[in-house]
């Protein structure tokens, strides 16, 4: 980067911190109309079911009641977020697959009478045998999910890169082993809730929804409802965070929608927190096996996989998930030979999707396991196996990814540095360890044609700057960081820049956050569209100046003649003297972004370079593991960290702060636990997610890269650094007490029983 | 039986039509429009919905809007009587401790408890303190960050 930054890289707040530190911000539940109506979702008791026939007759009846809808009502069109694999009913028809599945709705014109009615619906079903784990799905006679999909196996892919026959055949060693990963849940604190109103004259939809991906809820609820997409307006108001699952289409989004066209009245829902645990999305449980080739000195020669995801009752994001699972097991190590096959199974239990990482942490647990298995196996030192298989910047990949830029090498020198890796790691008294594991994330897809981003900068004759933006800032800080590039790129403070962002009737298109590509991809945008309004006022600054365009550079409300700081014009001046210029005002740039892509990548077909760019990560931590009583505690997490340049480094850290706890969360505590299709724990006291008291020491090293895509050099930092700390934490148990988990979460109750047995798994 | 009860909230006085088993939430949110007070869970579980009660820190969801009679109720709506930033609010917004706010108006009551007490906050206090208010977003260091600037005296590093 040839000329300094001003705001760009700067620690800058939340340009909307204030009304959240106040209480004003507006989150969906806060949204109150006259007249609004309150709506309340039944939901299957049952695991598995046909529904035979639903009697709404006496909750029709209840004085207040307005509205009261079942499956049997709405359109024969099924949604979900990729298109092909499209499988669930806003409300289920014919059909429950899972405890909590959603079956009728009633709106009234308060809760009260919303709930009552709701359980004055009866429901008759027949029920069906349910099958709860994916390694019996798949068997011959299990349980038939979804009519048509052959083993419940809705998606499976296999991948072949390289000659693994030849690979395994020249291996010193080859090592396999299984792993399994739990059922998280993303647990945001705020309940997902929709309030919708409808235009009778005009046939708008105008919908208020918590949610990470307007412009696809935007299509999800235009083909459900038949109704033209450009008749539906999402307007996104603060998201109380997302992490993945509030990303998706859900019944109170659908039927907010549809009673406000039915009743011609503004309709709210909002979940509770139990119908967050039970009807929206976890974490996929996977089961792994892993045979890896390696040399004596531990090379890695070859991987094979074989991966069974727990998708519970309908795909949401399947194809997806398993095809990031597979693709980034080839980063961030050199994996030059490795075979994918990978399934997405259905069982009568809450649906999985997106959460944070999506497909990947679960992946990078099995391998960064058993990267230190190995490790130990044939004597060589865990983080001098990592540097040996690091990926550098530049070299040819087996799928085609182009590595611009890439700091993982120097990411595990520093990381086991700082925490300390050659005074302690295997030093430690009993009980005491430290454990290291790596990753890499893509910033955003660069594959697909929807997947762009749009953004127009607008400076009016007040001299305001005004950016709008598709992007969904769900807490992120995604309107800040924007901001901040429109800011550096016309030279003034952030304060100067306000930002509309995530109304599909007002902002250009985005595709929503997921997959960490915001920065990136709406970032772009967002600097090209400020970059054609500072084309055009320079042009006419550079006329009063009598210099080049080019020469000119801009900060702090100032644009100057570069080597010349004195020479030049204050903004305010520069707009007025534009439009004294007989200059059309306002001063509008406009841009759309999508990442270069030379290849046709489509993820299941064709290789090719699956994101713009990709971060990389390395993440030690060290552990306590109490012997009387099992409890674990993670004491430090160091993460050493290539997010490219950072646009706003407390942002980072905090993206990294958040990472690192849901992540030792993931490790130690958290498990959807489900028995007989019914989830046990499903409330913030019994699920028991980290609090403060849990909270490790947490170290950030920055290993800064410039990248030639990203927006000033920037990368994602959202979601990386949630695939390595539980593999990190569980590789510091075996050094702390010489045992392999092999299963997350790793609990007391485990430990002890292993410590009873003499230490051996 | 619906009762009309008194409530003094911020330092005003309001009149309300409760039911027996109506929470403050309710009557804050629903009947108030006081909004910042935030709804997470209705369980008592996550801290989100905390208000003062003469100074403490309750969760008004598990507290029955008749129970706050006679007592003096404060809101994040009311955390500060002056048109500036209350120093509490400043310290979250500048030290990063925020990201998706949802959490942020119950932090910041609980952290006002916790200032409100005679003796200066320690790190492990604030930590113990703050226990029951869950953030999903932070991993809870920025937080800790801002209620120690705020308990200090301006200039002082903390």
């Amino acid at each position: 980067m040839e000329h300094e930054l001003n705001v760009v890289g700067k620690r800058l707040p939340l340009h909307d911190g204030v009304p959240k530190a106040r209480g004003t911000a507006q989150f969906t539940d806060d949204i109150t109309f006259p007249g609004m109506l309150f709506g309340k979702i039944l939901r299957s008791p049952v695991p598995h079911a046909r529904i035979i026939h639903i009697d709404i007759e006496k909750a029709k009846k209840v004085k207040g009641v307005k509205g009261v809808v079942t499956g049997q009502d709405i359109p024969d069109r099924q949604y979900g977020i990729v298109p092909k694999a499209r499988d669930e009913y806003a409300l289920a028809k014919g059909k429950v697959r899972y405890i909590g599945d959603d079956v009728a709705a009633v709106c009234a014109i308060d809760q009260e009478i919303a709930e009552e009615a709701v359980s004055l619906i009866k429901v008759d079903y027949e029920e069906l045998p349910a099958v709860y784990d994916p390694l019996d799905s798949i068997k011959e006679g299990a349980p038939v999910i979804h009519e048509g999909v052959q083993n419940n196996t809705s998606m499976s892919i296999r991948k072949e890169f390289g000659d693994v026959e030849k690979a395994f055949a020249e291996s010193d060693f080859v090592y396999e082993d299984t792993f399994y990963s739990q059922a998280v849940n993303h647990a945001p604190l705020e309940p997902h809730a929709a309030v919708a109103q409808y235009d009778p004259l005009r046939g708008d939809f105008t919908v208020y929804s918590s949610t990470q991906i307007p412009y696809f809820l935007r299509r999800n609820l235009s083909s459900t409802l038949m109704v033209p997409e450009n008749k539906v307006r999402i307007i996104k108001p603060k998201v109380g965070g997302g992490f993945g699952q509030k990303i998706d289409m859900f019944a109170k989004d659908f039927c907010a929608a549809w009673f406000a066209r039915e009743t011609g009245k503004p309709v709210k829902f909002v979940y509770e927190r139990e119908e967050l645990f039970i009807s929206t999305r976890q974490r996929h449980p996977m089961y792994i096996t892993v045979r890896t080739g390696v040399k004596k000195d531990g090379t890695i020669l070859a991987q094979q996989f074989k991966a069974y995801a727990d998708g519970g009752a309908y795909n949401s994001t399947a194809p997806t998930m398993i095809a990031l699972s597979c693709y980034f097991l080839m980063i961030p190590y050199r994996v030059p030979n490795l075979i994918y096959e990978g399934h997405h199974v259905y069982t009568n239990k809450p649906v999985g999707g997106a959460m944070r990482g999506h497909g990947i942490p679960q992946a990078r647990f099995a391998v960064e396991r058993q990267l230190d298995m190995i490790a130990g196996r044939i004597g060589v030192d865990p983080v001098e196996l990592r540097v040996k298989n690091s990926i550098q910047a530049g070299e040819p990949h087996p799928a085609k990814f182009i590595i611009n830029t890439c700091g993982f090498e120097d990411c595990v020198k520093q990381a086991a540095e700082a925490i300390g890796w050659k005074e302690k790691r295997g030093k430690l008294p009993r009980g005491r360890g430290v454990g290291i594991a790596g990753a890499s994330f893509p910033s955003g897809v660069s594959n697909m044609s929807h997947i762009s981003s749009g953004s127009v900068v607008q400076v009016g004759q007040d001299g305001a700057i005004n950016v709008l933006s598709g992007a969904a800032d769900i807490g992120q800080g995604a309107e800040t960081v924007i901001a901040q590039i429109v800011a550096e790129v016309l030279g003034v403070p952030l304060d100067d820049v306000r930002i509309t962002a995530a109304d599909t009737g007002t902002c250009p298109l985005d595709p929503g956050t997921f997959g960490s590509g915001v920065t990136v991809r709406a970032g772009n945008a967002a600097r090209l569209a400020a970059q054609e309004v500072r084309k055009k006022l320079f042009k006419f600054v550079a006329k009063q100046l009598g210099v080049e365009r080019d020469d000119l550079a801009a900060k702090e409300r100032f644009i100057y003649v570069k080597g010349n700081p004195e020479k030049g014009m204050s903004f305010k001046d520069a707009i007025k003297g534009y439009q004294y210029d007989n200059q059309p005002m306002p001063i509008v740039g406009r841009a759309s972004w999508f990442a270069p892509s030379t290849e046709p990548t489509t993820l299941f077909k064709e290789d090719g370079n699956f994101a713009p760019n990709y971060s990389f990560m390395a993440q030690a931590a060290e552990v306590d593991v109490d012997l009387e009583t099992g409890q674990i505690k993670l004491l430090k997490m160091v993460t050493a960290h290539d997010c490219g340049r950072a646009i706003n480094p407390m942002l980072v850290e905090g993206q990294l702060e958040g990472s690192v706890v849901g992540g030792m969360g993931q490790a130690l505590y958290e498990n959807i636990i489900v028995e007989n299709g019914q989830v046990m724990n499903p409330s913030f006291l019994d699920y028991g997610f980290p609090t403060f008291l849990e909270m490790p020491e947490i170290g950030a090293i920055e290993v800064e890269t410039d990248d030639p895509i990203g927006p000033f050099g920037a990368k994602e930092a959202g979601e990386g650094t949630q695939l390595s700390p539980a593999p990190a934490i569980v590789n510091a148990i075996y050094d702390a007490i010489g045992v392999d988990f092999k299963e997350l979460p790793v609990t007391p109750e485990q430990i002890l029983e292993v410590l009873e047995k003499g230490g051996k798994n | 039986m619906k009762k009309v009860i008194e409530l003094s909230i911020n330092g005003d006085l309001y009149e309300v039509l409760v039911s027996p088993n109506q929470t403050l939430l309710e009557v804050l949110r629903d009947q108030l429009g006081l909004m910042g007070t935030k709804r997470g869970c209705d369980l008592g579980a996550c801290g989100a919905c905390t208000v003062l009660i003469n100074g403490e820190a309750y969760l008004s969801c598990i507290m029955l809007a008749l129970d706050g009679v006679g007592k003096e109720i404060q809101t994040i709506e009311g955390l500060n009587q002056t048109k500036d930033l209350h120093p509490l609010q400043k310290a979250f917004v500048e030290v990063g401790g925020i990201q998706c706010g949802f959490c942020t108006p119950g932090m910041i009551m609980t952290a006002q408890a916790i200032l409100n007490e005679p003796e200066k906050p320690t790190e492990d206090g604030i930590k113990r303190k703050m226990a029951g208010n869950l953030c999903r977003c932070t991993g809870y260091k920025k937080i800790v960050s801002a209620v120690m600037s705020a308990a200090e005296p301006a200039g002082e590093e903390v």
